[in-house]
C-alpha cells in the first residue's frame, strides 16, 4: 500500500486530529483501500438508498393530499425537485474534486470527478424529463422557457461539455486535469448563469404561466419532499463509487493488488 | 519595470502579426454581415418584425463571431512552439496571456462595436439605441473573448477543437448575451441601459481578474499533453 | 392513504398518465445509472481473469517446455 503526498515527519508535528485526518486523506489516496472500502459501504448504503427511495416515493405519491391549484400533478416534484437539487449538487461536488486533483495532484479525486459527471448528467435529465411533463398539465404545453427550466437545461450543457472535452483527449491524464479546469471555471458562472437567467426571466415572464414565488409548503408534504432529497443524494453517491470502482480496477489492472482481488474470486 | 518592455513587446508582436493580414479582420466582419442578411431571408423583410428582434439578432451574430474568430487564439503560437517558451519565461503566465486578450479584444470586439451601428440601421434598430448597441458590444466582447480563450487553451492541442469550443463556451457566454441584448432592448423602449452596462462592466472585470489564471492553467495542460 | 381505489391512484384525476409517464421515466433512468458500472465492473472483472489464467497457462508451458 502507498501513500502518495507529503509525509508526516516532514511537516511540523501535527495534533493527533491532524495526524488523523492525514491517514484519512492518504488512505482516500489509495486505490485498493478506495476499492475495499466503498464496496462495503455499497453494501448498506444502495439498500438504504433505495428502500428510502420507495418509501419517499410512495409517501408522496399516495399518502399525501393533492395541491389545491395544481391538483395531483404536483406530485411530480418529488422526483423533480430532488433530481435538480443534487444535480446542481453534483456539479459542485465534481468541480471540488477536480480543484484536488488540481491542487494535490490526487489521482482518486481525479477519478471521482470524472465519475460524477455521467451521474450529473443523468439526473439534470431527469429533471428536464419531468418538468416538461409536469409542465403540460399544469401550463398546456410540454416546453415553457422558464427560469429555472431555461438553467436546468444550461447545466445539462454544462455536464456534457466536461464529458466531450474528456473524451476528446487522447492523453487521459491530461484529459482529467483539463475538465477540472473546466468544471472550476464553470462553478465561478453558475451562480451568474442562475442570476442573469432568473433576470431574464423576470423581464419576459408572460402574465400567463406567473408563479407566485416563494409560496410556502404544507409539512405534510414537504417532508416527503425531504426524503426523496435524501434518497437522491444516496443514490448519487452510490453510482459515483460505483463509477469509481469500475475505473480505479480500469486504471490499476497491472499491479499487484489487482491481480490478487482477481485469483481469490 | 523590467517586465513591462516585455508586455510592450508582446502587444507589438501579437498586433502585428494580426494585422499583417488584414484580410483576416475583414472576413469576421464579412461573416457578421453575411449571417445578419440570413435573417431578413428567414424571418420576413417586414420593417417591424426586424426591428423587433434587431437586439438579440445583432447580439446573437456577434457572439457567433467572437466564438469562431477566438478558436485560432493560440493556435499558431502553440504550434510553433511559442506558447512553450512563455511557459519558460520568467514572467508570469497569468500576465502573459493578457497581450493575445487585448489583441483579440481589440481586433475583434471593438471593431465589431464600432461597426454594429450600421448593421443595427439595417435591421431598423433606432437610432437611440445605436450608443446602447455599440457600448454593450464594447464590454460584452471583452468578456467573450476571455470566455473564449479559456475554451481556446483547453482545445489548443486537439485536432479537432472546432465544434468542441463551441459546446464548451457556448454555456458561458449566455449571461452576456442575456445582459448586452438586454442593454439593447432597454433602449429600444426607452428605458435606462445604464444598469445593463453596469452589470457587463462588473462581470468583465470579473472575467479579467479571474479568466487568465484558467487560461494559463488550460495552456500548461495542453503543452504538457 | 389519499385514495379511495388502485383506480384513483391510477387516474389521479386526470393527471395520471402525467404523473406515472414522469416516475415512470424517472426510475428507469435512476436504473441505468446503477446497473451501467455494475455490468461494466462484471465485464471488467472477466477480461481481468481471463488476463489471469492467459498469463499463468504462459507460465506453466514455458516451465514443460524449459
Amino acid at each position: 500500500m502507498y501513500f502518495p503526498g507529503p509525509s508526516f515527519e516532514r511537516s511540523e508535528t501535527p495534533s493527533i486530529i491532524a495526524a488523523a485526518m492525514w491517514t484519512f486523506f492518504h488512505k482516500l489516496g489509495s486505490p485498493p483501500w478506495l476499492y475495499t472500502i466503498s464496496g462495503q459501504i455499497l453494501r448498506w448504503l444502495l439498500p438504504a438508498a433505495l428502500l428510502a427511495l420507495v418509501v419517499g416515493m410512495c409517501w408522496g405519491l399516495l399518502f399525501t393530499a393533492p395541491d389545491f391549484r395544481q391538483g395531483n400533478s404536483y406530485r411530480i416534484i418529488y422526483i423533480h425537485v430532488p433530481a435538480a437539487v443534487v444535480a446542481l449538487g453534483g456539479y459542485y461536488i465534481m468541480a471540488i474534486a477536480g480543484a484536488i486533483s488540481l491542487i494535490w495532484k490526487m489521482k482518486m479525486a481525479d477519478i471521482a470527478m470524472l465519475a460524477a459527471a455521467p451521474v450529473g448528467a443523468a439526473l439534470t435529465f431527469i429533471a428536464l424529463v419531468t418538468g416538461s411533463i409536469w409542465g403540460k398539465p399544469t401550463w398546456g404545453t410540454w416546453w415553457v422557457w422558464d427560469a429555472r427550466i431555461t438553467s436546468m437545461l444550461i447545466l445539462l450543457f454544462l455536464y456534457l461539455g466536461v464529458m466531450a472535452l474528456y473524451e476528446a483527449y487522447d492523453n487521459k491524464v491530461a484529459a482529467s486535469r483539463a475538465c477540472a479546469v473546466l468544471a472550476l471555471v464553470g462553478t465561478v458562472n453558475i451562480p451568474i448563469i442562475y442570476k442573469s437567467v432568473d433576470w431574464w426571466y423576470s423581464l419576459h415572464q408572460p402574465a400567463s404561466i406567473k408563479f407566485t414565488g416563494g409560496s410556502t409548503i404544507d409539512p405534510s408534504m414537504l417532508y416527503p419532499l425531504l426524503l426523496c432529497i435524501v434518497a437522491f443524494y444516496a443514490l448519487f453517491a452510490c453510482a459515483l463509487m460505483a463509477n469509481m470502482r469500475v475505473t480505479i480496477l480500469d486504471r490499476e489492472r497491472r499491479t499487484g493488488w489487482v491481480r490478487r482481488l482477481v485469483e481469490e474470486s | 519595470m523590467a517586465g513591462e518592455g516585455f508586455y510592450r513587446a508582446m502587444l507589438r508582436r501579437q498586433l502585428a502579426l494580426s494585422l499583417r493580414r488584414p484580410v483576416q479582420l475583414f472576413n469576421a466582419l464579412l461573416f457578421f454581415a453575411l449571417v445578419i442578411v440570413l435573417f431578413p431571408l428567414g424571418l420576413g423583410p417586414s420593417p417591424e418584425t426586424l426591428g423587433e428582434f434587431a437586439p438579440g439578432i445583432l447580439w446573437i451574430v456577434a457572439l457567433l463571431a467572437n466564438m469562431l474568430g477566438v478558436e485560432t487564439l493560440f493556435r499558431s503560437d502553440f504550434e510553433d512552439g511559442s506558447v512553450d517558451q512563455l511557459l519558460l519565461a520568467p514572467q508570469p503566465l497569468y500576465f502573459s496571456v493578457m497581450p493575445y486578450l487585448l489583441t483579440q479584444w481589440l481586433l475583434a470586439g471593438v471593431l465589431l462595436a464600432l461597426v454594429s451601428p450600421l448593421f443595427g440601421l439595417m435591421l431598423g434598430l433606432p437610432v437611440g439605441a445605436m450608443g446602447a448597441l455599440a457600448a454593450s458590444l464594447l464590454l460584452g466582447s471583452g468578456v467573450m473573448s476571455v470566455l473564449g480563450a479559456i475554451g481556446a487553451a483547453l482545445t489548443v492541442g486537439l485536432r479537432r477543437g472546432g465544434m468542441l469550443i463551441a459546446l464548451l463556451v457556448t454555456p458561458f457566454y449566455m449571461p452576456v448575451l442575456i445582459f448586452g441584448s438586454g442593454a439593447v432592448q432597454a433602449a429600444v423602449t426607452g428605458v435606462d441601459s445604464s444598469p445593463y452596462l453596469a452589470l457587463l462592466a462588473a462581470m468583465l472585470c470579473l472575467a479579467v481578474a479571474l479568466g487568465p489564471l484558467a487560461i494559463a492553467a488550460a495552456l500548461r495542460i495542453s503543452v504538457d499533453s | 392513504m389519499y385514495f379511495d381505489s388502485v383506480a384513483a391512484v391510477l387516474a389521479m384525476d386526470g393527471h395520471g398518465p402525467y404523473v406515472w409517464a414522469a416516475y415512470g421515466i424517472t426510475l428507469l433512468v435512476l436504473a441505468q445509472l446503477l446497473l451501467w458500472p455494475a455490468r461494466r465492473l462484471k465485464r471488467l472483472r472477466r477480461e481481468l481473469r481471463g488476463e489471469v489464467r492467459r498469463r499463468e497457462a504462459v507460465k506453466t508451458n514455458s516451465v514443460e517446455t524449459s
